[in-house]
């Protein structure tokens, strides 16, 4: 079973195309609204990217794009493009579950800084994207709700957490789609479905509204299938926002700008020598080195880098990430809002948080609770939450003194491509492996993103090739991502790519 | 060192989540291996080494003190589970006041 | 219900008191600690509430400037160390009050510490050690329904109204107080009073007790006389007004001493006070709570700078003790009088009442016999007399005009304690205005010396003191309006 190939050029136009179009009055909000949403119909009972489609109010804010263009009103730069929202981020009207069961039919009264930015913008929400349980996952295999299916394969998992969204742009069902990284959730789905994911600045993106993971790691950012789509969308949805408090008070990176150059002439680009090699798959480094050609062949400075500590990001992210999900998933409780399970006159509050949790959790949330609490209980915090943050500063260390001499960082995203469903459901550790290359930038609040550069030899799947940044330049992962798309690497789904 | 079902037990009642003992059967030897896996860093985690809580250094990040529009009734308590008096209904509480 | 006590004297033969003292005070802050929601008690329920102070998901807290300022502020009237970098922490616990399942507080860095109070007790001086003061935020309230007592205990379901949640709280703890001796209880009064003042000249509190923005615990602990080592502990919780945390303390200390006389053990625990005049123990932990503090990752640091600490500190009032002086030259009290509007804690509102134009003597006259007698059957501080400073200005200036005695001055003050208007409009309605009219007392005093005869003849004789029974009798008929200095007057001028 493989999934039918667009037919309607509206489908794989991108974003920024449609726009143009839409502004030009070549073609109206509306006609792209209704070929998105028909794209839905036909392909998401085998994707099932979407929890939640609002197709009504889509052809509504399509329709008043259209009256303001009619109007001769100034239109923004992605107006009346459409646009999947990860269901992590609040948008009243809709119900926000965040994946998990706990939150089951939660119409939040308050919508996401993001959210009321894509509004603003006029950008076509369709619906919100399925992912891992409060995102915690490589696979969406997490979800409380549906597996998500690889579009390019559909026995294969679409990354996670954000695989909804990454499977939507994949299956070409939106030309944009907005996700969020903790540890790698926006970069790995892109990795796997061979689309553009970026992690931009920790602080460069508001948090207000996007239920929390682990705070001092969540990032929103961008997801497209080109380049451009990418650095347009992260213009809109990015920079300073009062309502989050570790947010940036500084102009956006010129991130578009630098898509549209592509030009790395002279960059200097530090290949990590501690990202690549034993563990990671042979196709997966096969198509890594050849980026890494082409991007000598363009004019960048290769250079190898140690980067020490990177090997112990994954044990330090798993100490801080589980730590700050413990407390900031306290508030599911049964008391405000969500299921409550259990409130028959016979269980206290206690009982009734107790079952709630019990049950309104999944495997992989309780998991990550558990460790979280240990992590920080008392006799274990120094040696646990403690050394973690520690290693946390041998990573911006090692960061920093690459930084001082290299522009930009490179990598795989993933050690290996997309995986069959259910192969890793139940082995934690090998699950967590997935986040290997992504968790660096993380740690550090550094900008990261993943570009397409072509499928693996050994299993025909996409390969992702993921730059770092320093804070607050993301404008050079624009750059670099921009100029392995020119060399023809790019977003490969079609007639032949579905299987 | 090993994770046992009785700690595993007593973390899940700290954090509020009832567990079946099947479900501590197979957590108990899961988070003993990741445990295993992450104590790693406390090999790197020399004390002179300062620890990092943010990932930024921002500081004094303030608000005015200035009002702004609360929530309508209907929106504070319309996904409440149970409701009374135009406050949220929770099952009796064990315990002590705070 | 209560346990064994010993003799207060006894107990104080025997053994030393060391007092620890955790004052919590809400800020007066327009909005709440974290987001934009008005900061205000008695509002309809859950109608201050937002994302933020819901802790909904996918909300996040944003500091409030001012109470950065008013932290600061109070510790620098603490005299305490400003810290130049501290952050908030999360303190990690489940209790339905709590939107998020965990308090913003701050742990082991605190804003301020290591700071001192002075005080005197009875011309005894104090020195009261400050080990910080910290922010942190408050939580809902809840109410318990069913059940026989509306308690906790027993109770069928619990409503919970959010607006309290998130005030901004300031929480000052003291050191371990040692040296009060058999003063102890009255040391801890004092304490608490010297906060209430200090931080209302500050102008960061409300201070109001009775409504909750200054609470206390009270923990003491006896040493035997000689001992170096400190004794465990009781902690009070909530001890709502001065009054209970002198009373409080005076239990504790003989209920401690009862069981260490004779041979037993304190249990380390938590207590609670009950205005009947005892405490009981709250339900025992089994195991000791573990907060999992950790730095709390949606705030990032507080790094006062020297500028605007120093800026600050430019706006810190005297210290009482300076005040007191300063009021007492303005005033011309004698030293009694001072120490007696101090302790009976009216100082702050005879300022006020003498703002609004009253004399001092009279202001402390006033808050000094008639008030304070009527705050003390009613278990109320002065100032928490539903009477305002500029009644009582208002009332003497209807007595120094002559348009009432004192006798109708007491009644007057009744009717204004019982809400039911202010004075001058209450003498207007009620015709309460002394009647120094002529003929109509020269009638009641004509009736008065008919109906006591017997009276009258002593006083023809050249017996004054007689003129007490006539007065008596024309104040009576006049139901209390009469001017007695012209009715004295009037029946001299007839008989005498």
């Amino acid at each position: 079973m493989r999934l039918p190939a667009p037919t309607n050029p509206l489908l794989t136009s991108s974003a920024t195309e449609l726009a143009e179009l839409i502004r030009n009055g070549e073609v109206s909000a509306r006609e792209v609204t209704e070929a998105h949403l028909d794209r839905i119909a036909e392909v998401d009972e085998q994707v099932l990217a979407f929890l939640s489609v609002d197709a009504d109010r889509a052809k509504q804010t399509a329709d008043r794009v259209d009256a303001k263009r009619r109007n001769g009103e100034q239109l923004g730069p992605l107006a009346g493009v459409p646009l999947a929202l990860k269901d992590i981020f609040t948008y009243q009207g809709m119900p926000t579950t965040c994946g998990s069961r706990i939150l089951a039919g939660w119409h939040p009264p308050y919508d996401s800084t993001v959210t009321r930015r894509l509004l603003d913008a006029d950008i076509v929400i369709l619906g919100k994207t399925n992912m891992d349980e409060f995102a915690m996952g490589s696979s969406t295999e997490n979800s409380g709700y549906q597996t998500t299916h690889n579009p390019l394969d559909l026995d294969r998992i679409p990354g996670g957490s954000g695989g909804g969204s990454a499977a939507a742009l994949a299956a070409y069902q939106a030309p944009l789609a907005m996700g969020t990284d903790t540890g790698g959730s926006i970069r790995q789905p892109a990795s796997v479905t061979g689309t553009v994911g970026i992690k931009p600045t920790y602080g460069g993106t508001s948090r207000y509204g996007v239920v929390a993971m682990a705070s001092s790691l969540d990032t929103p950012g961008p997801c497209a299938r080109s380049v451009l789509d990418a650095a347009v969308l992260h213009e809109v949805i990015g920079g300073w926002d009062p309502m989050d408090s570790t947010s940036i008070n500084e102009p956006v990176p010129a991130v578009v700008a630098a898509a549209r150059s592509g030009e790395i002439k002279g960059l200097r680009v530090g290949v990590v020598t501690e990202l690549g090699g034993e563990g990671y798959q042979s196709g997966v480094l096969a198509r890594y080195q050849a980026a890494l050609r082409a991007l000598q062949e363009q004019g960048a400075e290769l250079t190898e880098v140690s980067c020490p500590h990177f090997d112990y990001a994954l044990g330090a992210y798993y100490l801080i990430m589980p730590s700050e999900v413990s407390s900031n998933l306290a508030r599911f409780d049964a008391m405000r809002y969500g299921l409550r399970i259990g409130d028959d006159g016979t269980h206290s509050a206690e009982e009734v948080t107790n079952l709630t949790r019990g049950e309104g959790f999944g495997a992989e949330v309780k998991r990550r609770i558990i460790i979280g609490t240990y992590a920080l209980s008392s006799g274990y915090y120094d040696a646990y939450y403690g050394s973690a943050q520690k290693v946390r500063t041998l990573i911006k260390r090692d960061f920093d003194r690459a930084f001082a001499k290299l522009d930009v960082l490179v990598s795989p995203s993933s050690p290996t491509t997309a995986w069959r469903i259910g192969e890793r459901a139940d082995d934690p550790l090998a699950m967590y492996k997935a986040d290997l290359c992504t968790i660096p930038a993380n740690m550090a609040g550094n900008c990261a993103g993943s570009f397409p550069i072509g499928n693996s030899s050994d299993d025909g799947m996409p390969v992702g090739f993921q730059v770092m940044a320093p804070a607050m330049a993301d404008d050079r992962l624009y750059r670099v991502g921009a100029a392995l798309e020119r060399t023809g690497l790019r977003y490969s789904g079609g007639e032949d790519a579905f299987r | 060192m090993a994770l046992s079902i009785t700690e595993v037990a007593r973390l899940g009642a700290l954090a509020r989540i009832s567990l079946t003992d099947a479900e501590l059967e197979h957590l108990a030897p899961q988070l003993d291996l990741i445990l295993e896996a992450v104590a790693e860093v406390a090999k790197v985690a020399d004390p002179d080494i300062p620890p990092t809580s943010h990932a930024l250094p921002l500081v004094n990040v303030f608000r005015e003190d200035e009002v702004r529009p609360s929530l309508t009734n209907a929106q504070v308590l319309s996904a409440a589970p149970a409701v009374e008096d135009e406050r949220f209904r929770v099952p009796r509480i064990l315990g002590e006041e705070e | 219900m209560s346990e064994e006590i010993m003799d207060y004297a006894e107990a104080m033969a025997s053994f030393d008191p060391v007092l620890g003292l955790e004052v919590h005070v809400e800020l007066n802050t327009a909005t709440k600690m974290f987001c934009g929601c008005v900061n205000q008690f008695g509002s309809a329920p859950n109608s201050n509430t937002c994302p933020v102070c819901l802790g909904l998901p996918g909300a996040l807290p944003a500091v409030n400037a001012k109470a950065i300022e008013s932290a600061i502020r109070i510790g620098l009237a603490l005299n305490c160390e400003i810290s130049g970098w501290c952050r908030f922490a999360r303190k990690n616990y489940f209790y339905p009050d709590m939107t998020k399942n965990f308090q913003t507080s701050q742990y082991d860095e605190p804003i301020a510490f290591d700071g001192y109070v002075e005080l005197e007790v009875e011309g005894e001086p104090f020195r009261i050690p400050i080990e910080r003061a910290h922010m942190e935020e408050d939580a809902g309230k809840l109410v318990h329904v069913g059940g026989a007592t509306g308690r906790i205990q027993g109770a069928d379901y619990s409503l919970v109204d959010y607006n309290r949640a998130g005030t901004p709280l300031i929480e000052i703890v003291t050191k371990p107080v040692y040296g009060t001796g058999a003063k102890a209880p009255q040391v801890a009064k004092a304490y608490v009073a010297f906060l209430r003042d200090m931080l209302r000249d500050l102008g960061v509190s409300d201070v109001r007790m009775e409504q909750g923005s200054l609470r206390c615990d009270a923990n003491v602990s006896l040493m035997p006389k000689g001992a170096s080592e400190l004794g465990i502990r009781s902690e009070t919780k909530n001890v709502n007004s001065l009054r209970s945390i002198e009373q409080a303390l005076n239990y504790e200390i003989r209920r401690q001493a009862a069981i260490l006389a004779s041979g037993g053990k304190v249990k380390q625990e938590t207590r609670h006070w009950h205005e009947e005049g005892y405490t009981s123990p709250g339900r025992s932990k089994e195991t000791a709570e573990d907060y999992r503090y950790f730095p709390e990752p949606d705030l990032v640091p507080i790094a006062p700078s020297r500028e605007w600490v120093d800026e600050l500190r430019a706006t810190i009032p005297s210290p009482p003790d300076v005040r007191r002086q300063e009021l007492q030259a303005r005033w011309g009290f004698s030293e009694l009088e001072l120490r007696d509007a101090v302790n009976a804690g009216a100082l702050g509102v005879i300022e006020a009442t003498v703002a609004q134009g009253c004399p001092p003597q009279a202001a402390r006259k006033w808050w000094l016999t008639e008030l304070a007698r009527r705050a003390n059957e009613a278990h109320l501080e002065l100032d928490e007399l539903p009477i305002t400073p500029a009644q009582v200005a208002e009332l003497q200036q209807l007595v120094q005009a002559g348009t009432i005695n004192d006798t109708i001055a007491r009644k007057v003050i009744d009717a204004v304690l019982a809400g039911e208007g202010d004075p001058a409009q209450l003498v207007e309605t009620r015709q309460l205005a002394t009647v120094s009219d002529d003929d109509a007392l020269s009638d009641a005093v004509e009736r008065a010396i008919a109906q006591n005869a017997d009276a009258a003849q002593k006083i023809r004789d050249g017996k004054v003191q007689a003129v007490g029974a006539l007065i008596g009798a024309v104040m009576r008929e006049s139901k209390g309006k009469a001017d007695a200095a012209k009715v004295r007057e009037l029946i001299m001028a007839r008989l005498g």
